[in-house]
């Protein structure tokens, strides 16, 4: 039966088809969806783990344990990673290991738009792209044949478009037997990484990757599509979907295997066709081998040379993604297509209000924001939707690097003897995630840095996962919880205290204080996520008193999209005054704590007036 | 009065949805889709999440044919343009064909750089006159007016999906089967009305 899939839930099919019994990951768009969908089938044990190297520890283990494994991540969740991939890479394993990383071409949710693919010629592994839904299960499912045949663990690149697309995929009812239980291996020379055992592994994996090289010429989803002689197109991933649509008469080679290449596939190909040209996404991967290969690719007659990087390509774009009307507009360019008979769409040219994503309403981060910004205080942010603090008009953070990294950054300014004191902001979940040990740097080695956990008890930018904060686990068992003060305290920090992140003078006076001490410091603003189903319960919208309102602008700082300004105008000063969106306040009161002019009813207050407004009916 | 149709057995049909996030633009293409695979057809449905679902500005992409390539839409390619809010339409308007269908729920969102005072939202004339440019082909639908009469301002999305229906010749029993398999069954009488609500607007529509 077919039925309609995104690439993500294609990915999880495809893993429980092949017999996949352990699967760990941490949350990260767009990869999330992948361990959700996992969770749910039967037999399968699936986890959160509180980053991508446990994760991928986790897999290895089980795989040397004989159990087929999958860890998932997004692609700068394969940095973190790294050192577990090429440890695997070295070792080998019992039972097939698919690493599966979500590259997010344009950026649509990350800080970069690595290629990931370089990842697997950096380690010696295989690496699998697939194209649509359908392949996404079906090269799944080939990852874990190719792994145990090869011993070694299989890359499976996903691109955003493709775990967020759904196209149809034919569904399988039966799974295959997941490996019976082996005995734990004691191969000291393969699975022992010491420098006598790694120099002969390294030998045996650049032999795997020639063998693996051999084996590509018949993989089955390398294949040619052979059409006009007059250009040839050498693709992969979703980029083969554009060639398809945009060349029609081409002669296609589409590579399931990105790499190692099919060297004389390629050659053969490239004899059969007059003009031979790469079409793939980021970086020249696939380009930059035919180039080594001695291959001659098609420039283009007006090529981008000119503004050319090193190593870059020769038609299509290095950076972004790509979609039918770029690929046709440097095919144009090039020489490839005649240009269009019909008029391309002028842009719309008007200066439109842009539509950043917001802190939403009744979010427990802004009260913080609203406060750091007040303090002019240099802030090192985190991942997490917390990252919007620097959106106007909160202007609350100067830096975000990668995950953990707010904690490292503002010790770093503060040993280097910056004048001005350091705060660092920082999620639930991204503490769990590399703040840790970092956090146990401020403590070690005693910088002044005032770190801000801001705890709403939950892993918020991906959509509500579990974390080790939570109480529960992915496939819904109850656990224990980090308690993280304690946690704080017992790497040596004694100044540290949680507040309601909705009590704005509580945190104005704790960092007023601790401005004061020159010694490491935590707050713990807790306060669940507004999203959730149980603060949703708690929803009461106030409003504005506009007899006492005048104007003054204030409530507007804190960035709420339920106040904006009404049509009503201050009697002397001839200002708007605020109002209140009933439909998106969710009564957080922190507008009602900063208004000067105590104009915002709280919610004790919005109650009483709405009795006795019933009372009078 | 009778609006041109779209016979998606005789030509494929691009949709791209707009909207801000939150307002429910996935479901609706996730809807569509569905109906494009129970005429038949090939379907493929492209949307993005994460980030930009806080309150930012979001699309998502369908596209129907006997068989589909590429998920995305090239800019200009799109038959038809189903925009939650006015100022999205605005925004990708470049992506409809020329002459192409514009399906609008007259409703505004207003960014935060408009309620924080820094940018100006564009009035009414400006956003006629600009989509008039693309296409003489736009109906502004009352989506958001209809779904808080019924009760439920997140129904606003099928009663657009009920107006879509109104364009394509396909019965109007596939739509509400592909609801009825997206929707809680405690939401479903609702946004059965809220469809038929959204295809009496076009049925008995006097614009464009």
């Amino acid at each position: 039966m077919k039925r309609l899939l995104s690439g993500n839930e294609a990915v999880a099919h495809g893993a429980w088809v092949a017999g996949v019994a352990v699967a760990s990951a941490y949350p990260g768009t767009p990869s999330t969806e992948i361990l959700e969908h996992f969770a749910r089938f039967p037999g399968v044990y699936a986890e959160w783990a509180p980053n991508e190297k446990v994760a991928l520890d986790v897999a290895i283990g089980a795989a040397y344990a004989g159990r087929r494994a999958l860890a998932t991540m997004k692609h700068v969740g394969v940095n973190v990673a790294a050192d577990a991939l090429f440890y695997a890479a070295m070792s080998g394993i019992e039972a097939g290991l698919v690493l599966v990383s979500a590259d997010d071409p344009a950026m649509h949710s990350s800080q970069n738009e690595q290629d990931n693919r370089q990842y697997a010629k950096f380690a010696r592994i295989p690496c699998l792209e697939p194209s649509d839904s359908q392949q996404a299960k079906d090269l799944t499912i080939a990852a874990y044949d190719l792994s145990e045949q090869f011993d070694t663990p299989v890359l499976l690149r996903m691109t955003t478009r493709l775990c967020h697309t759904s196209t149809l995929v034919e569904v399988s009812e039966t799974r295959l037997p997941p490996p019976g239980p082996k005995p734990y291996p004691r191969n000291y020379e393969k699975y022992v990484d010491i420098p006598a055992n790694a120099r002969k592994r390294h030998l045996v994996i650049e032999q795997r990757i020639r063998d693996l090289c051999e084996h590509a010429e018949t993989f089955p989803f390398n294949t040619v599509e052979m059409k006009s002689n007059r250009l040839g197109i050498v693709t992969a991933g979703v980029a083969a979907q554009y060639a398809r649509e945009v060349f029609p008469e081409a002669s296609i080679l589409h590579l399931g295997m990105s790499y190692p290449l099919p060297r004389k596939l390629i050659k053969e190909f490239a004899k059969k066709v007059e003009k031979l040209i790469v079409l793939e996404e980021l970086d020249p991967f696939i380009e930059s081998e035919l180039r080594l290969m001695g291959i001659d690719l098609f420039e283009g007659v007006d090529s981008l040379s000119d503004t050319r990087m090193p190593n870059a390509k020769s038609i299509f774009p290095i950076t972004g993604e790509l979609d039918p009307g770029i690929v046709r507009f440097c095919a144009e360019k090039a020489g490839l297509l005649e240009p269009p008979t019909t008029h391309r769409p002028a842009a719309v040219d008007l200066n439109l209000p842009v539509r950043p994503p917001v802190l939403c309403p009744g979010c427990p981060h802004r009260s913080t924001f609203y406060l750091l910004n007040k303090l002019k205080v240099p802030v090192n942010g985190d991942i997490g939707c917390y990252s919007l603090g620097v959106i106007a008009p909160l202007n609350a953070i100067h830096t975000i690097g990668a995950m953990g990294s707010s904690i490292a950054v503002a010790h770093g300014a503060a040993v280097a003897g910056d004048s001005e004191r350091h705060v660092a902001v920082i999620g639930d979940s991204t503490f769990f995630h590399t703040g840790v040990p970092a956090l146990m740097n401020v403590a070690y080695n005693q910088s002044n840095v005032i770190t801000i956990i801001m705890d709403n008890r939950v892993t918020g930018m991906t959509g509500h996962q579990e974390n080790p904060g939570t109480g529960k686990t992915l496939q819904g068992k109850e656990t224990c919880e980090v308690d993280i003060e304690a946690l704080v305290r017992s790497i040596g920090i004694d100044l540290v205290k949680t507040v309601s992140a909705y009590d704005v003078a509580a945190i104005e006076k704790t960092l007023k204080e601790w401005m004061k001490l020159d010694k490491p410091a935590v707050l713990i603003t807790k306060e669940e996520c507004a999203l959730l189903p149980s603060a949703r319960q708690r929803y009461y919208p106030l409003e504005v008193n506009t007899e006492i309102c005048n104007g003054c602008t204030i409530c507007f700082r804190i960035g709420c999209p339920a106040i904006s300004k009404s049509e009503q105008l201050h009697e002397v000063y001839k200002r708007p005054l605020a109002k209140i969106d009933p439909s998106l306040c969710t009564g957080c009161e922190i507008c009602a704590q900063v208004c000067p002019r105590n104009a915002i009813l709280f919610r004790q207050q919005a109650k009483e007036k709405r009795e006795q407004a019933e009372v009078k009916k | 009065m009778n609006p041109i149709k779209f016979d998606p057995k005789a030509a494929p049909v691009n949709f791209l949805l707009t909207g801000v996030g939150g307002q429910g633009t996935i479901l609706a293409s996730n809807v569509i889709a569905e109906v494009g695979i129970g005429a038949g057809l090939d379907a493929k449905q492209a949307e993005v999440h994460g980030m930009s679902q806080r309150g930012g500005s979001v699309t998502s992409q369908v596209r129907w044919a006997p068989k589909v390539f590429s998920p995305l839409i090239a800019k200009g390619d799109s038959d038809i343009l189903i925009a939650f809010e006015k100022l999205e339409a605005v925004r990708f308007i470049d992506y409809i064909k020329p002459g192409g269908l514009a399906l609008i729920n007259d409703h505004c969102i207003a960014p935060i750089t408009v309620s924080a005072g820094n940018a100006e939202y564009p009035d009414d004339q400006t956003i006629h006159a600009t989509i008039a440019r693309y296409t003489s082909n736009a109906y502004w639908v009352q989506g958001q007016k209809i779904a808080l009469e019924l009760g439920n301002p997140r129904v606003t999305n099928v009663v657009l999906l009920g107006a879509l229906s109104a364009f394509i010749t396909l019965p109007e029993e596939q739509w509400l089967q592909a609801i009825a398999r997206r929707v809680p069954e405690k939401h479903l009488a609702l946004n059965k009305k809220a469809f038929e609500m959204g295809r009496k607007e076009i049925q008995f529509s006097q614009n464009p």
